[in-house]
């Protein structure tokens, strides 16, 4: 697509990971590709333990009645995999990691328009987990991720300290979110216009919209929190005249636009990857671009469909059911595209692209079970079930996380310069995907059933759809200690990938792989959109 | 290297002349005199209105000359508007929800 | 981060094609911080909207014990910071930089005088136990010079709580927008300027206007609201 620099023998042996070294030369770099990978460290490690805690919370429900943790302990495993899950792994996963790392390849920058920022954005974050996990010194918070007062100001110090560490972790989110805003307006290569620009940097820059407006609000919401907490303020406070659906709407002002955080950046990664392996231009490049705009614009206007039974007005709760049905248009728009993409390529079944058909398949469940639960009625029925949980794993994990393992292996040999077994990575692939539909599968039908969520224990009648659902979970663990040893073995003893082995068309696959360090040797200049496969 | 977005022009930053900035602040204070004058006359469920309305002039008038606003680049326009405009939305939601909650008998 | 030298002396960074670039993007950035902040303290707003309908005569009461007189002065402070920190990106465009340095340095003792202020209004509420939420200690007696003979509702620290959450929120931005300016003044004083690059003055100045307006919008609300 572009007559940019590609690599060339003198400059091989010279890249990003060797351009200095040390310990600390990685902790003070202002390099976006390092701190993308600082990022990938990171976020590994906080997925590392939100898993377990995952497993914890699968454990206890093998069977009903008590199996390996008191009620307490439940409560609280289940809390800390939420808000570690949320606020230190899928939020920052797509955009702060292989975001970090391609949207300025992408767009033919030398790095993001303000680099001590970005690396402040991972102090915050690290800074955030480290004041959040101090809670665990204090009991640990037992609120769930999301705090709902009034329970949350019952003046426990270890729910002062999540919150406070919620609260940084949103600097890191905002910081980076203004970065990629200013980044795609700002540096694109010569003739890379805003109609050339990959899918995938359209769908961060939509993201970044929703970080920079959105996440203020929660860092207000969680500051009055603590507030609440500490002064009383009563604004929260039904016994001081305040009112705890308040915290609900402002929570969820931030919290649902939030969602799209987590998810559009995973469709981003989709579209370059359908494109990639099906070696054919995407389809309705201008309607996928678009539609990620238009998602984050409606992701401002439906947050009341998490309150339709908190006692919310029934005149908000109609308008918000409305609104929120038209967040599957743009999100079938996708879809449609990508099927499109999809027919007559020619199709190569590696990893990536299994986890994007993966992604594909889960994520439309995820979805379409997203409209059961706006309607009204049937939402009556299933709020705060089983279902629920199936709901938003299908599009968390099933969309968010299938994304950022498919994103990992198509990026690796960029990343690195080594390939992946292409082998081992597919065997991941099968056990995160059927252990997935095994864990999340039955409890929509326990859901329906009417087994509430966040319960320690539940009747002897839901035990079997638990043990699957359990056995499941396991299955997931096993792909996804599968998919780490498949990068660590890449990383060790990989095989050159060479600067393009997916023979893919933007442009961070014209430069060497790794990239030299500031991105390529010479300016690209763009003459032709994305992908130009035929 | 030169980036495709226009951006290399070397003109020189529009100088807003002295006499537009003190203008300005002698209008600021006219309003603030207004704002307090405005508190002592009653003007019924409009009190809130109007003492909005006055800051709003205020803060216009921040925003253009202070802040540059009205020479600089549209995009920074369109960027301070989506905030105020994501902060209705905010508003208008929750009152929404709580001016129609009152009352209400809830089949829920 | 390696640099790139300009005619006028000033090393823009090195993925930016030129100093004009970087001011254009640079300033871009504080305009996208600006609005999460506008956001941030859009929330207290909102919430003040709501509990202002729901409860006036909180409200009603609660302003009786600020004086406006004092609020009345710290506006006409602040708006007079405001000029004087656009005089200081004034004269640092055309390169006068003593006059500059002056003015950021008026701008300055604005912010300590605001905060002088600030500490006369909050000691004599905090003298009178008229504290946050359940912090509130007031004895009803001693409040009775203040409000006459209305009545003083129950839930009358909530409107302390907005007081104090607002105030003392703009009160750390305030803070925060001296520390920043004192930087820039010292940066002045050693002659960094000029009509090509004066961007850390321009931002510093943009995050000052916006702390004043945020005080335009704070003083009729919680002044002037009876």
């Amino acid at each position: 697509m572009a007559s940019g620099s590609t690599a060339s023998a003198a400059h091989h042996d010279h890249n990003y990971l060797n351009h200095e070294k040390g310990l600390w030369s990685w902790l003070t770099t202002l390099d976006h590709k390092r701190i993308g990978i600082l990022y990938f460290i990171t976020v590994a490690l906080f997925f590392l333990v939100g898993g377990i805690f995952a497993l914890l919370i699968r454990t206890e429900l093998f069977s009903s009645g008590q199996t390996i943790m008191t009620a307490d302990d439940y409560t609280r495993s289940m809390t800390y995999h939420g808000a570690i899950m949320v606020f230190f792994v899928i939020i920052p996963g797509i955009p702060a990691f292989l975001g970090n790392f391609f949207l300025p390849m992408q767009i033919g920058a030398k790095d993001v328009a303000f680099p001590r920022l970005n690396l402040l954005s991972w102090y915050c974050l690290i800074g955030g987990a480290a004041v959040a996990l101090t809670s665990l010194a204090f009991g640990g918070a037992d609120t769930g991720w999301t705090f709902y007062t009034p329970y949350s100001i019952s003046m426990k110090p270890a729910v002062i300290w999540m919150v406070m560490g919620a609260f940084i972790a949103g600097f890191s989110s905002i910081l980076t979110g203004l970065n990629f805003v200013v980044t795609t307006h700002k540096l694109r290569a010569p003739g890379m216009t805003m109609n050339r620009i990959p899918l995938f940097v359209w769908a961060l820059y939509s993201t970044a919209i929703i970080q920079v407006l959105a996440t203020p609000v929660l860092a207000i919401t969680l500051l009055l929190l603590a507030a609440e907490n500490i002064f009383g303020i009563g604004f929260f406070d039904p016994a001081l005249g305040g009112d705890p659906v308040l915290f609900q709407h402002f929570f969820w002002f931030y919290s649902h636009p939030a969602v799209y955080i987590m998810i559009l950046p995973a469709f981003g990664v989709i579209s370059e990857l359908i494109t990639a392996f099906s070696r054919k231009t995407i389809f309705g490049y201008t309607a996928i671009a678009y539609s990620s705009l238009a998602i984050a614009a409606v992701s401002f206007f439906v947050w009341g469909h998490h309150m339709f039974v908190s006692g919310q007005s029934e005149w908000a709760g109609v308008v918000f059911s409305f609104l929120t049905m038209l967040v599957g248009v743009p999100t079938a728009i996708k879809l449609f595209n990508w099927m499109a993409t999809l027919y007559k390529g020619s199709i190569n079944l590696s990893a990536p692209m299994l986890y994007a058909l993966g992604f594909m398949f889960l994520f439309t469940i995820g979805g379409v079970t997203g409209i059961f639960l706006a309607t009204i009625a049937t939402d009556v029925h299933f709020h705060d079930t089983y279902f629920v949980v199936a709901h938003f794993h299908y599009v968390m994990v099933g969309g968010t996380l299938m994304a950022i393992m498919g994103g990992i292996f198509y990026w690796f040999p960029k990343m690195f310069g080594k390939l992946v077994n292409d082998t081992v990575a597919r065997w991941s692939f099968f056990f995160i995907f059927m252990g997935f539909n095994v864990t999340f599968f039955p409890q929509f039908v326990l859901g329906s059933m009417g087994m509430p969520r966040r319960y320690f224990d539940y009747l002897p009648e839901y035990e079997y759809l638990n043990q699957l659902s359990t056995i499941g979970a396991y299955m997931i663990g096993i792909g996804f200690v599968i998919g780490g040893w498949a990068v660590i073995q890449g990383l060790l003893n990989g095989k050159p990938s060479g600067p393009n082995p997916w023979g893919a068309k933007t442009l961070e696959w014209t430069t060497a792989s790794p990239p030299p360090h500031e991105n390529f040797i010479q300016q690209p200049i763009v003459t032709a959109g994305p992908y130009e496969y035929r | 290297m030169g980036h495709g977005t226009g951006q290399e022009s070397t003109h020189e930053h529009h100088i807003i002349p002295f006499a537009t900035y003190l203008k300005v602040f002698i209008s600021l204070l006219v309003l603030t005199v207004i704002t307090v004058a405005a508190a002592r006359v009653d003007f019924g469920a409009l009190n809130a209105v109007v003492a909005f309305a006055i800051a709003s002039v205020k803060a216009g008038l921040v925003l253009a000359i202070f802040m540059h606003l009205k020479y600089d680049d549209k995009l920074n326009r369109v960027i301070i508007g989506s905030s105020v405009f994501f902060l209705i939305i905010l508003w208008i939601f929750c009152i929404l929800d709580i001016f129609t909650r009152v009352g209400q008998s809830s089949t829920l | 981060m390696s640099t790139a030298k300009t005619g006028s002396g000033y090393h823009h960074a090195h993925h930016y094609d030129s100093a004009e670039h970087e001011y254009v993007s640079s300033k871009q950035g504080v305009w996208l911080f600006l609005c999460t902040e506008i956001l941030m303290f859009g929330g207290l707003f909102v919430g003040y909207a709501i509990f202002h309908h729901i409860y006036p005569e909180i409200f009603k009461v609660g302003s009786k014990f600020t004086d406006w007189r004092l609020g009345a002065a710290n506006t006409v402070v602040l708006l007079g910071s405001s000029f004087t920190m656009a005089l200081g990106i004034y004269y640092s465009q055309k390169k006068e930089q003593s006059k500059a340095v002056a003015m950021l340095a008026i701008t300055i003792l604005c912010g300590a005088i605001f905060m002088g202020i600030k500490y006369i209004e909050y000691s004599h509420k905090i003298h009178l136990g008229l504290l946050p939420g359940s912090w509130y200690t007031a004895d009803p007696a001693s409040l009775v010079k203040y409000v006459g003979d209305m009545e003083i509702p129950s839930n009358l620290p909530m409107y302390f709580s907005f007081y104090y959450m607002m105030t003392g929120i703009h009160g750390i931005h305030v803070l925060v927008g001296m520390g920043l300016i004192a930087w820039v003044m010292i940066r002045a004083m050693k002659g960094e300027f000029g009509p090509h690059y004066y961007t850390p003055v321009e931002g510093v100045g943009l995050f000052w206007h916006l702390v004043d307006l945020v005080w335009i919008y704070l003083f009729p609300l919680l002044y002037l609201v009876s």
